[in-house]
């Protein structure tokens, strides 16, 4: 590392090993519960793991890319963070508010609306949470020497997160119009302005990684986005074909919800293009593995998925069945999962100072989760479409219908724990390499000669 | 060849225009078209009410209504024709957890006026214009 603040982000991506563990629990817990073993139904109902699940997901996430942003700015704007120990602050309220939340889903304490369970009292000290972490990266990025294009796609897109969380702390006695905002934060977030995030992270990865001139992977960059503008943005519709809004959604919604694929077909394509067009042979193939496996996973999670379910047509069968959840694993996992643990994976070795590159733990975490995820996806997407045509064509009873599928969740437990098994990997090597330290600062001159070795 | 500055214009301009787009549509749709398609003048402080008590027990988290949810309980869209006044407040009112075929539901223990608002929720989502969802099984295939 360049600049002895960017230790924080090493405490942040930690936060993230720990929250996405409680996150696995809880999946397994509701896994089982689809399986008829609720034997926690009393001390946790699914309601709540599912909760904690969806907000855990959220939060480690975030953490990830704060993580990622205190790593990325510093070295970017060529400027230390204005304010360590209020990054620290920031770390530990952000932790605090997230237990907090997690605790109190146990116990009835929640606003039922999916993604942003948060309560109300909770939401106002994210705002205030992400304000600081926000306050901190552009002081810094407009402190600094420069502000080059990856660095402000990234903090635009966290800008555009904060700002967009804002529509969903807006009461309505409306469920339809509750929904139709909600919306403006869960899919302008996951199908917008966090895909500016990952374009970001991607970039500066890819700079690294690969040695291909950064005028080049800026230009494509801001193509990607642009792209994820013109089909993400008016792609929301595909949430509003079933919800009490006008039947325009359905045409505008399908149309532009078939581009969106497009934006992440991009992005797979630059990564892969970039890769192949770099000379330079960073000795870091781990966090390459993650780097292009995110933005080709993406592609089909997100894009592939998404589109396998958006048509209007499809979707008035498909809708509030498991076929959304098939689509929402591989698409969490691939634009944004893999893009943290592939930033991670480049980090580490720069923050510790231990270059335990290419290890075969890193190597096996990669591949089982990957092989896992992909499990997870086909078992939910066979129950999804079983669930569909038993329920929905044939009008088999809710109950009857989900005792036909039950067994797909044996499949699902036993892939989840194959994807578990590559996590826990990731997190012993994240272990090995052990806490940042000063020892791992280096000049200019010597990362440019580690990363052309 | 594309330039940088190009695809920097590529990418303001598409994200203000679609923008704009999407602002304006949605404003046609909180403001005029949705209000009507989801009887809005019919949300009595009973649905209110209703609202808060789905809201807060986060019901969401297990079943779907409007398609949303969490796929573990029934879609509740149209649970009042479909299931009836009586049966609805008998489930919310259980003091013993509702487990139909073994899926245990928490046992909320309503009250019959809390059940009541309940009820006036479902019955007001009941009747909304959902541009055909649910859709109808076919009768044709469970032969």
């Amino acid at each position: 590392m360049k600049y002895k603040s960017q230790k924080v982000a090493y405490w942040f991506f930690a936060l993230s090993m720990l929250l996405i563990v409680l996150q696995i629990t809880y999946g397994f817990i509701m896994g089982f519960a689809h399986m008829g073993f609720d034997g926690l139904h009393n001390i946790i109902p699914f309601n709540a793991a599912r909760a904690t699940h969806n907000n855990l997901l959220v939060v480690w996430l975030l953490s990830g890319f704060m993580g990622a942003a205190y790593y990325i700015i510093p070295e970017e704007a060529q400027q230390e963070l204005v304010s360590v120990k209020l990054a620290y602050v920031q770390l530990i309220t952000l932790a605090l508010v997230g237990v907090t939340a997690v605790i109190g889903f146990h116990f009835n304490w929640w606003e039922g609306r999916k993604f942003l369970e948060i309560p109300r009292e909770l939401d106002f000290l994210v705002v205030i949470n992400v304000i600081t972490f926000l306050g901190i990266i552009l002081a810094t990025l407009f402190k600094g020497k420069k502000q080059s294009t990856t660095a402000m796609v990234l903090t635009m897109g966290l800008v555009f997160a904060a700002l967009l969380y804002l529509p969903g702390m807006i009461w309505f006695d409306n469920q339809g119009m509750d929904s139709f905002f909600r919306w403006w934060v869960v899919h302008l977030w996951v199908e917008g302005v966090w895909e500016l995030i990952m374009g970001g992270i991607l970039a500066f990865l890819l700079i690294k990684l690969t040695g291909v001139d950064r005028e080049v992977i800026e230009k494509w960059l801001y193509v990607i986005v642009g792209l994820t503008f013109l089909s993400g943005i008016l792609g929301t519709g595909h949430h509003y074909y079933y919800i009490g809004a006008p039947e325009y959604w359905l045409i505008i919604g399908g149309i532009f919800s078939a581009l969106e694929p497009l934006a992440f077909l991009g992005m797979a394509l630059f990564a892969i293009h970039m890769y192949r067009k770099g000379g330079r042979n960073h000795p870091n193939k781990t966090a390459l593995f993650w780097t292009l496996g995110s933005a080709i996973v993406s592609f089909v999670g997100a894009g592939l998925l998404g589109l396998a379910h958006t048509l209007p047509q499809v979707n008035m069968y498909t809708h509030g069945t498991l076929v959304t959840a098939m689509h929402g694993h591989l698409a969490f996992w691939g634009a944004y999962g893999m893009i943290v643990f592939a930033m991670i994976s480049y980090a580490l070795p720069q923050l510790t100072g231990r270059k335990l590159y290419n290890t075969v733990t890193g190597l096996y975490g990669f591949w089982l989760s990957l092989i896992g995820m992909v499990g997870m996806t086909t078992a939910f997407g066979v129950a999804g479409v079983a669930q569909v045509y038993l329920e929905r064509r044939i009008g088999l009873d809710f109950m009857v219908a989900q005792q036909e599928i039950e067994v797909h969740f044996l499949v699902l437990v036993l892939c989840a724990t194959i994807f578990a098994t590559g996590i826990t990997m990731f997190i012993i090597d994240f272990v090995r390499y052990g806490q940042p330290n000063d020892e791992a600062l280096i000049g200019e001159d010597e990362v440019n000669s580690l990363e052309n070795a | 060849m594309l330039s940088k500055k190009q695809a920097k214009a590529f990418f303001l301009g598409g994200t203000v225009l679609f923008s704009a787009i999407f602002l304006a549509l949605s404003v046609e749709t909180v403001t005029s078209s949705m209000p009507e398609k989801t009887n809005d003048s019919q949300i009595t402080e009973a649905v209110v009410r209703g609202k808060e008590i789905w809201d807060s027990n986060n019901c969401m988290g297990c079943h779907t209504i409007l398609g949303e949810g969490a796929y573990y309980a029934p879609e509740l869209t149209r649970v009042y024709s479909r299931k009836g006044e009586s049966y609805i407040k008998t489930v919310l009112m259980a003091k013993e957890p509702w487990a139909p075929r073994g899926r245990k539901m928490v046992a909320y223990a309503l009250s019959e006026e809390e059940a009541n608002d309940a009820v006036a929720f479902f019955k007001w989502i009941n009747e909304m214009d959902l541009n055909g969802f649910p859709p109808e099984p076919d009768p044709a295939l469970s032969k």
